[in-house]
């Protein structure tokens, strides 16, 4: 069954309305000229509502659980995936996955968040909130990707990293510390993708790349508009407010000078049409990866911390 | 018009200044009156508990510094309110209120000048301006501060306090995570130490950064800790947390920290540390060694 967010309640309740008229023709009466016309009025619908979405409604989006996640991309734009796990420490997790495979027919390492797509495996990848052996794997797949000179593509999809006891006990500031560092060593390609929810220092660890990417309705902030809200309006009600003051859509992002492209979405968001979605995402990575190409490894270095030292710069 | 706010005019309320009780401190931990004077003595540190009392810029670097001669480092001028941030109040707002309160221009000072004889950089949070929050100007002063450590081929310290990243400046508050992680990548690259003491408290995207990268960790006692607030975690796992969780001791028995380090001793033990890595000759020449035995 689709899930429906709310602002798309007009567009769920036409495409019900289609879907009654065939089924009561069955074949028998020919409505294709009513439901063709039904059909058009959903489009326009569905194009009007999705290029004037508010930034709540950009993260609600972002949340969508048909969303394409970590393996459905993995899935459509790697071959030969080859899962690599554990932190060689305390213990393997799922809600960070990485791994090699090919791109476009080149060796890559491919980290991420998974958040999971029902409510096993949600449960198993812990809804994309990592630990910090989480963080150490992908500090370990990072280090792997260097010495063997592959580009490194992380996929960030996370609410934020997860706020637990033993998280705490085993250094989850350290490990998300670490990671950025890591990132900001490397001397291979990494193109960062923020393909869902970039939920604050949780998505930094991964997204320190050369280039930075961001899916056209993924939302990427210091903190979620809940959190921001119950801290500043002291209500979560004004979660609304908090998303439009934050500036965490991906056309504010790239006016801030924070993401380098935006990766458009089909019609109605990525959930509609989850396979053009990730076409478009590895068009748009296969072409960061090709300007980044020639670069020798100190000059990649160089180049990701540039970039970020410019940032908000006067 | 009443009697009462026709009389209130005339009234002279004396300012807080010239009352007394400034003359006391009252430890916010065991409620004992302390001598003001003595308490600073003290480092303020509560000489009855031993509660160590937040403190800012200022009073730090006299603490610390040989003599407490310091220079400061002037800091770069930053995109003020860069979002035009406004919740209940606006962001503007706050800050000139944190100005007014504290006297500080930002959450962070920085100064060099020698700690046991070797020139050092030394950065320090102030919690008292908008809870020390990272922004910015915090990146920027952290920037500033490896880079003037560089430039004097000198270590840099860092005293971390703060609740974490300045939610009003949005996503450009988050970029200081990877931002100061290259001024630490450039000291590492100088082989220049880089040192971190961790005060009460410091929590969020401060400890997911430049507070957990030390080449050595150093705490105070007693200083909260941590990556997710308190409040939150309670509310993920629903049940009460373990004593003495995300403080200092906890960190330490934890594999998290090298030393949790009382304020009385902390001069001391930076200047050694700074010594040690600095100044790695002895500083006599050895007697020869007394010639091999035939």
């Amino acid at each position: 069954m689709a899930t429906f967010l709310d602002f798309e309640r007009p567009i769920a309740e036409l495409e019900a309305k289609i879907a009654e008229l065939r089924a009561g023709a069955a074949g028998k009466v020919d409505i294709g000229a009513e439901a063709a016309k039904l059909e058009a009025k959903v489009d326009k619908l569905l194009r009007t509502t999705y290029a004037n979405l508010t930034p709540w409604q950009k993260t609600q989006v972002a949340r969508h659980p048909g969303r394409p996640h970590f393996k459905d991309i993995v899935g459509g734009l790697i071959d030969d995936f080859t899962p690599l796990a554990g932190d060689r420490g305390f213990a393997e997790d799922s809600a960070i996955i990485g791994g090699m495979g090919r791109f476009r027919g080149h060796s890559v390492v491919v980290i991420g968040h998974e958040k999971g797509s029902d409510t096993t495996s949600r449960i198993r990848h812990n809804f994309g909130m990592a630990k910090p052996e989480g963080y150490r794997k992908a500090i370990r797949l990072m280090q792997l990707a260097d010495k063997f000179g592959l580009p490194v593509v992380t996929l960030v999809d996370t609410p934020g990293a997860f706020p637990g006891v033993q998280a705490e006990e085993r250094g989850q500031a350290e490990a998300i510390a670490r990671s950025t560092e890591a990132c900001l060593m490397l001397e291979v390609p990494l193109i960062a993708c923020v393909v869902g929810e970039g939920g604050s220092g949780g998505a930094v660890a991964l997204a320190t790349g050369n280039r930075v990417l961001m899916m056209e309705h993924a939302v990427y902030s210091v903190i979620s508009p809940e959190g921001c809200a119950s801290i500043l309006w002291r209500t979560a009600d004004k979660a609304a407010d908090a998303a439009e003051a934050l500036k965490l859509t991906a056309v504010d992002l790239a006016n801030l000078g924070v993401i380098d492209s935006i990766v458009p979405e089909p019609v109605g968001g990525a959930h509609r049409d989850p396979a053009a979605a990730i076409a478009n995402l590895g068009t748009a990575i296969e072409r960061q990866l090709a300007e980044l190409a020639d670069l020798p490894g100190a000059a990649l270095k160089a180049d990701r911390r540039d970039k970020f030292l410019a940032i908000g710069r006067l | 018009m009443s009697w009462l706010t026709r009389l209130r005019p005339k009234l002279k309320f004396p300012r807080r200044r010239d009352t007394p009780d400034n003359l006391w401190h009252k430890c916010r931990n065991c409620g004992q009156m302390i001598f003001r004077k003595d308490f600073l003595a003290n480092l303020s540190v509560c000489s009855h508990c031993d509660f160590h009392e937040r403190i800012g810029p200022a009073e730090r670097f006299a603490q610390l510094f040989d003599g407490g001669a310091h220079e400061r480092v002037a800091l770069p001028a930053v995109k003020e309110d860069p979002l035009h941030f406004k919740d209940q109040k606006k962001y503007v707002d706050r800050i000139r209120e944190a100005r007014a309160s504290t006297g500080a221009d930002e959450a962070v000072a920085v100064a060099h000048g020698r700690v046991g004889g070797v020139e050092t950089v030394v950065l320090v949070q102030d919690f008292a301006f908008m809870a020390g929050s990272m922004g910015l100007a915090v990146g920027e002063a952290f920037l500033a501060a490896a880079r003037e450590a560089i430039a004097r081929k000198c270590p840099m310290v860092a005293f971390t306090a703060a609740g974490g990243a300045r939610m009003q400046e949005g996503i450009l508050s988050l970029m200081q995570m990877p931002r100061t992680t290259v001024a630490i990548a450039e000291l590492r690259e100088a082989r220049l130490p880089y040192i971190v003491v961790l005060t009460d408290p410091t929590t969020g995207g401060v400890t997911a950064s430049y507070a957990m990268l030390g080449d050595v960790q150093l705490a105070e006692p007693g200083a909260l800790i941590g990556f997710a607030g308190r409040r939150v975690i309670e509310q993920t796992i629903r049940e009460k947390l373990p004593d003495g969780f995300q403080r200092s001791e906890y960190l330490y028995d934890h594999g998290m920290l090298d030393q949790v380090v009382p304020r009385r001793e902390l001069r001391a033990t930076l200047a050694r540390l700074i010594g040690l890595l600095m100044l790695p000759k002895p500083a006599l020449p050895r007697a020869p060694l007394p010639a091999p035995q035939a």
